[in-house]
C-alpha cells in the first residue's frame, strides 16, 4: 500500500469517529490553526523568504492578514452557517418540516499552488474545517521550505489525523488522486486542472477548480489615470506578476497609451526605485523553466518599460510593452509573469468584443469614472469576477464568492461559499404518520376525483406573505370597525 | 397533431431523423449535435435567450404545452411504461408545469443582482452578485421519468437564460418522439433543441463543448461522462441512483407505514429514482409490516396487479430478466413473485429473509421488488446504511423523534424525508440532488436557476480614497504594516478588509 493510500484511508478511518461533527470542536481546530498563524509568524516568513524571495511584509500582507481575516468570519457565523435552513412551503407540506441541513462531505483533498501558498492551500483549509470535513492537504513542491513548514508545524497544532499534510511531487500528486476523496479543491493550471477533474469523476468526486487566465484590464479614456496607472502597476508586479487574478494585459485606447506609460514608469520607479533588481520588495521569477517562458513571450513585441533580465537571478524588471497586436506571442497565453502588454482598441466595444473572443478569465478589471461603460462591460461578457476601479482586492471581501467561469475554473469560495461548497447541503422533509386523508388521493385506483385533488394540492403555493398581508388587513378591518362603533357612534 | 403511425418504436425513432423539409438524413448523431450546437451557440452569443421577457415567454410556453398535450404524453408513456394516466399527470406534468410557473412567477426576483450589506468598512464601495448565463446546457434524460428529467431542467436552464439541447432517452422512444415533434412548435427554434442520440454517442456529442452538461442515470454511465467533461472543463450535474434505505422503526402507526411505503415503492412498477430501495425492518414489527404491506397492495392493485391498469410494466425484457434474477436469488417470496416476460410483467414483490450478502442488497432494484431485512435496533440499521455508499434518499417511519433526529445526523444522503417518501423530491423550494455516488449538484427551484447561473461577483469602488490606500503600495514599512492591521482588525466584522487596501 503507497504511502498516500495510506493516509487517506487514515483521514477516512478518522472522519468516520464522528469527532468533526460537534461546532466545539470544528472551533477548537479553527481557533489552533489561528495560533499557528500567529506564533510560527517568523518560520512561515523565513520559509517564504527562501523560496519566492518574499520579503517580511509581502508574506504579511498578501498571505497571513487574509487567513486571520476568514478564521475570524468563519468562527463569528459557524452557528448560523451550519444550522437547518428552513425553507418556503407548500399546501402539501403546510404542517411539516422543510429545511436544508448542512452536513460535512468526509475526506476532503487540498492541492495548493505555490504562488501564494500560504493563502492558497489554507483558505479552503479554514472552509473545510469549518463545514466539519477531514482534510488531507497537500502544499505545492515548488515551495520546498514552505511544504516543510506546512508539514512539520501543521501537526503540533491541528489534529494530526484529520488533517494531515501530505508533500512531495507530480508522482505523489497523481497517487493521491488515484485515492477516493469526497471533494477536490484544486488551485493551478488548467491543464493540470483538467488532469484533477478527471482523476476526480472516476470516482464521483466533486471538485472546486481556480485556474488561470488572461484576466483584461480595460482603461477608459475617462478616468483619473494617474490613480488607475498606481493601481494597476501594484496589480501587476505584486509577486512579480505570479498572481492568477493579476491584470494579464491592458485594452485602452490609443490617444491615452503615452499617458499610460508616463504614469506607469513614474509609479514603477516610486514603488521599486530606479533599480528593482536590488530593491527587496520586488520579487522573482520561481524557477529557471517558468523565467524562460516569461522572456520567450516578449518576442516580436516592442518594449516600452523594463525589458531587462538576468537568469542567474530569475529576474525580470517591471516591463510594459506597446501597440501589442492580437497574434504577439505575449497574447497566446496567461503571461503569470511582470510584463505588461497594452494593445490598443477604439473603445469599450471593440474591447468587449476582444474579450469575448477569448476564453472566460477569472476577472475582468475596468478603470472608468463612467457607470455607462462600467454596467456595459459587466452585461456584455463573461468571467469570473469583475472589479470596477482597482486590481486584487475582490479577492479579500469574504462577502462575495470568489471563482472562476469556463477555462477559469468551477465553484465558489471565500467565506460563507466555502462552508457551503465544502458542505452536503441536504433537503429535509419531516412529515408524520397522521393526517393519512390527504394522502389517500395519491394511492390506487386511481380515479379521476383523485386527481382533481392532486392537481389542487400540488399547484397551489403558500403565499404565507400574501395570508399575512389579509390577515393583517382583516385586523385592521375588525379594529376600524370596533373603533368606529365604540368612538363615533 | 395525430401521433405518428409507425408502430414499432425502432422503426419511428429512425423515421424521426428528418430535417425540417422531410428528407430523410444520414447525418450521424454527432454530426447533427455539432449542427444543432453551433444554432445554440449563435443564438446565445446574439444575446436571443437573455431578456426577462423572452425568458418568461419560453416558460408559459413550455406550461400551455403541458396543458395543451395532457393526452399525447399520457399515451406516450403509457405505451413506454404503461403508466397509468395518473402517475403521468401528477409525477411528470404537474412538475414540470410547477416548476415552470415557480421560475415565472419568481424570475424576476432571482435575475436581480444580490447587493452585498454595507457596513461602515464597505460604505465606499458597492459589491454585488449578478447571475449569467453559462451559455449551451446539454440535458440528458433518463427513461424512468423521461418528461420530468428532460423538462425540469430544461425550466431551470430556460429561467438563466441558456440555450438549450436536450437529449432524451432512446429507451422511452414514445415519450423522446414526443418531445422531438413538440417542442419545436412551442419554444423558440434557435435556442432549443431536441436530439435523439443513444449512450453510444453520448461520450462523443460532449466532447464538443458545452457549458454545462446535466445528466441522469446510472453511476457507471454518470463517471463516464463527468470524466469526458472534465477533457474540456466542463462543469456537471449528476443526479444517479442508488439504494436508498427506508427504516421502520417499532414505533411507528404501521398501516399508515406500509401504504406510504408500497405507494412509493410500487408506482411505476418501481422504475424511480426516489423510492425506497429497501426496508431495514425492526424485528418487532416486521410480520405486521408484511401483512400491511400485503393488504395495502391489495387495496391499489385488486387481487391480480396484472388486471390493474393503475399498476405499470418494466421497460423493456432485459429489465425484467435483471429484476427477476434478483428476487430468485435472494430472500423469500412474502408477497407476489410472478413475472410474465413477454408482457414485461413482474407482479408487486416484497420479500423477507433477506440478508445484506444477497444479490438484491448489492445491486439498485429499479423494480416493483422490495426487499425488507430485519434489523434488532436502530443502532444496527445505521451501521448497515453506512457501509452502503451515499444514496439520493434515506427515509425513516417513525413516530419518536429522537429516531428521526439520530437516522438524520448518522447517515448521509443527497435528501431525507421522515414519515413519508418521494415528496422531499416534488418540492421546488428544496434542492434535489445526490452526494457521493448518487451524484454531484442540485437542482429544482432556485437551485436550478443558480445550477445554470454563472454567479459572477462585481465589486466596484471609487477612485477617491488614495489617500487611505497609499499603505499598501510598495516599498513596504513596519509602519504601514502596523497601521493596516491595527485597520483591518477594525473592519474583521464579517466583510473583509479591502477597504484599507
Amino acid at each position: 500500500m503507497s504511502r498516500e493510500q495510506q493516509v487517506a484511508e487514515r483521514t477516512r478511518r478518522a472522519f468516520l469517529t464522528g469527532r468533526t461533527r460537534p461546532l466545539k470542536y470544528r472551533v477548537s481546530q479553527l481557533k489552533a490553526l489561528r495560533c499557528f498563524i500567529v506564533e510560527q509568524q517568523k518560520d512561515i516568513a523565513e520559509a517564504l523568504q527562501k523560496d519566492l524571495g518574499k520579503t517580511e511584509y509581502g508574506t504579511q500582507l498578501y498571505e497571513m492578514l487574509g487567513l486571520e481575516d476568514e478564521i475570524t468570519v468563519a468562527l463569528d457565523h459557524l452557528a448560523e452557517w451550519a444550522a437547518p435552513r428552513p425553507v418556503g412551503k407548500t399546501l402539501l407540506t403546510a404542517m411539516d418540516e422543510v429545511y436544508i441541513q448542512p452536513e460535512p462531505l468526509g475526506v476532503v483533498l487540498i492541492i495548493g499552488a505555490w504562488n501564494y501558498p500560504w493563502a492558497l492551500t489554507m483558505q479552503p483549509l479554514i472552509g473545510a474545517i469549518a463545514a466539519g470535513n477531514a482534510v488531507v492537504v497537500k502544499p505545492s513542491e515548488v515551495c520546498t521550505h514552505t511544504a516543510k513548514v506546512m508539514e512539520d508545524l501543521l501537526p503540533r497544532y491541528l489534529d494530526k489525523e484529520l488533517y494531515p499534510v501530505v508533500t512531495g511531487g507530480a508522482l505523489e500528486t497523481q497517487e493521491l488522486l488515484r485515492q477516493r476523496f469526497d471533494h477536490i479543491f484544486y488551485t493551478g493550471s488548467s491543464t493540470v486542472g483538467k488532469l484533477v477533474m478527471e482523476a476526480a469523476a472516476r470516482h464521483l468526486s466533486p471538485v472546486t477548480l481556480e485556474l488561470g487566465g488572461k484576466s483584461p484590464c480595460y482603461v477608459d479614456k475617462d478616468c483619473d489615470l494617474a490613480v488607475a496607472c498606481r493601481r494597476i502597476t501594484w496589480g501587476k508586479f505584486v509577486n512579480c506578476g505570479q498572481t492568477c487574478i493579476a491584470p494579464d494585459y491592458v485594452l485602452c485606447e490609443p490617444a491615452i497609451q503615452d499617458r499610460l506609460l508616463q504614469e506607469m514608469r513614474r509609479c514603477i520607479k516610486e514603488f521599486y526605485t530606479d533599480d528593482p533588481k536590488s530593491f527587496p520588495d520586488y520579487g522573482r521569477i520561481i524557477n529557471r523553466r517558468h523565467f524562460q517562458r516569461v522572456k520567450a513571450l516578449l518576442e516580436g513585441s516592442m518594449v516600452a518599460i523594463g525589458g531587462d533580465s538576468d537568469e542567474s537571478q530569475c529576474y525580470i524588471a517591471p516591463t510594459v510593452l506597446r501597440d501589442v497586436k492580437p497574434e504577439a506571442k505575449v497574447m497566446q497565453e496567461e503571461i503569470f509573469g511582470p510584463v505588461l502588454p497594452i494593445l490598443p482598441v477604439s473603445g469599450p466595444d471593440e474591447a468587449i468584443r476582444f474579450i469575448n473572443s477569448h476564453e472566460k478569465p477569472l476577472v475582468l478589471y475596468i478603470f472608468s469614472s463612467s457607470k455607462k461603460v462600467i454596467k456595459q462591460m459587466i452585461a456584455e461578457t463573461s468571467s469570473g469576477g469583475v472589479l470596477a476601479n482597482d486590481c486584487l482586492v475582490h479577492y479579500t471581501v469574504s462577502a462575495l464568492p470568489f471563482g472562476g467561469v469556463g477555462h477559469s475554473g468551477m465553484g465558489r469560495y471565500h467565506g460563507k461559499c466555502t462552508f457551503d461548497q465544502l458542505s452536503n447541503l441536504r433537503s429535509c422533509l419531516i412529515k408524520t404518520l397522521s393526517i393519512e386523508v390527504i394522502n389517500r388521493m395519491r394511492y390506487p385506483p386511481h380515479t379521476a376525483e383523485k386527481l382533481r385533488w392532486a392537481r389542487i394540492l400540488l399547484l397551489t403555493r403558500l403565499r404565507l406573505g400574501r395570508l399575512r398581508q389579509l390577515a393583517l388587513v382583516a385586523l385592521l378591518g375588525m379594529l376600524a370597525a370596533f373603533m368606529y362603533k365604540r368612538f363615533i357612534m | 397533431m395525430s401521433a405518428p403511425p409507425s408502430p414499432s418504436p425502432t422503426r419511428w425513432f429512425k423515421a424521426l431523423k428528418r430535417t425540417k423539409s422531410g428528407e430523410s438524413c444520414m447525418k450521424t448523431c454527432p454530426v447533427l449535435c455539432a449542427e444543432l450546437l453551433n444554432r445554440a451557440r449563435a443564438a446565445h452569443r446574439a444575446g436571443r435567450a437573455m431578456k426577462e421577457s423572452f425568458r418568461h415567454a419560453q416558460l408559459e410556453a413550455v406550461v400551455r404545452m403541458m396543458q395543451d398535450h395532457e393526452c399525447d404524453f399520457v399515451d406516450a408513456l403509457g405505451k413506454d411504461l404503461h403508466k397509468h394516466r395518473f402517475e403521468t399527470v401528477m409525477l411528470e406534468l404537474i412538475m414540470v408545469k410547477n416548476e415552470a410557473l415557480y421560475a415565472a412567477s419568481n424570475l424576476k426576483r432571482w435575475m436581480e443582482p444580490q447587493h452585498m450589506d454595507r457596513t461602515l468598512a464597505t460604505s465606499l464601495d458597492e459589491g454585488l452578485v449578478v447571475s449569467e448565463p453559462l451559455g449551451v446546457v446539454l440535458v440528458v434524460g433518463a427513461w424512468s421519468s423521461p418528461v420530468q428529467h428532460c423538462l425540469v431542467p430544461l425550466v431551470g436552464a430556460i429561467a438563466a437564460g441558456n440555450c438549450v439541447i436536450i437529449n432524451p432517452s432512446e429507451i422511452s422512444s414514445h415519450t423522446a418522439a414526443l418531445l422531438l415533434r413538440l417542442l419545436p412548435s412551442y419554444l423558440d427554434n434557435e435556442c432549443y433543441h431536441v436530439l435523439l442520440a443513444g449512450t453510444n454517442d453520448l461520450l462523443e456529442i460532449i466532447d464538443l463543448k458545452f457549458d454545462h452538461i446535466f445528466f441522469t442515470g446510472n453511476g457507471t454511465l454518470g463517471s463516464k461522462v463527468a470524466q469526458v467533461a472534465a477533457r474540456s472543463l466542463t462543469p456537471v450535474t449528476l443526479v444517479l441512483g442508488g439504494k436508498n434505505p427506508c427504516y421502520v422503526d417499532r414505533q411507528c402507526d404501521i398501516g399508515t407505514t406500509a401504504k406510504r411505503i408500497a405507494w412509493a415503492r410500487f408506482q411505476n412498477a418501481g422504475q424511480t429514482m426516489v423510492a425506497p430501495d429497501y426496508v431495514l425492518c425492526h424485528a418487532d414489527v416486521r410480520d405486521q409490516l408484511v401483512q400491511a404491506l400485503r393488504s395495502s397492495l391489495n387495496q391499489f392493485y385488486g387481487s391480480d396487479p396484472r388486471e390493474s391498469c393503475s399498476f405499470g410494466r418494466l421497460v423493456n425484457v432485459e429489465t425484467v430478466k435483471r429484476v427477476k434474477d434478483l428476487l430468485w436469488k435472494s430472500g423469500k417470496v412474502a408477497i407476489g413473485g410472478q413475472v410474465n416476460e413477454a408482457e414485461k410483467y413482474v407482479a408487486p414483490t416484497v420479500l423477507t429473509e433477506v440478508v445484506e450478502t444477497d444479490p438484491i442488497m448489492q445491486h439498485e432494484v429499479f423494480g416493483p421488488v422490495l426487499p425488507i431485512q430485519t434489523v434488532n435496533s436502530l443502532d444496527e440499521a445505521i451501521s448497515l446504511i453506512g457501509q452502503q455508499e451515499k444514496p439520493l434518499c434515506v427515509y425513516v417511519y417513525s413516530s419518536n423523534s429522537k429516531v428521526v433526529s439520530r437516522m438524520m445526523r448518522e447517515t448521509s444522503s443527497g435528501t431525507f424525508c421522515a414519515n413519508d417518501c418521494v415528496l422531499q423530491s416534488l418540492m421546488p423550494m428544496l434542492p434535489f440532488g445526490g452526494v457521493g455516488s448518487s451524484g454531484m449538484g442540485s437542482y429544482h427551484g432556485r437551485h436550478s436557476f443558480d445550477t445554470f447561473s454563472h454567479r459572477k461577483s462585481c465589486l466596484l469602488r471609487g477612485t477617491r480614497i488614495e489617500c487611505v490606500t497609499y499603505l499598501r503600495y510598495p516599498p513596504y514599512d513596519d509602519r504601514n504594516l502596523s497601521l493596516m492591521t491595527w485597520a483591518s482588525s477594525l473592519s474583521q466584522k464579517g466583510q473583509g478588509w479591502c477597504q484599507i487596501l
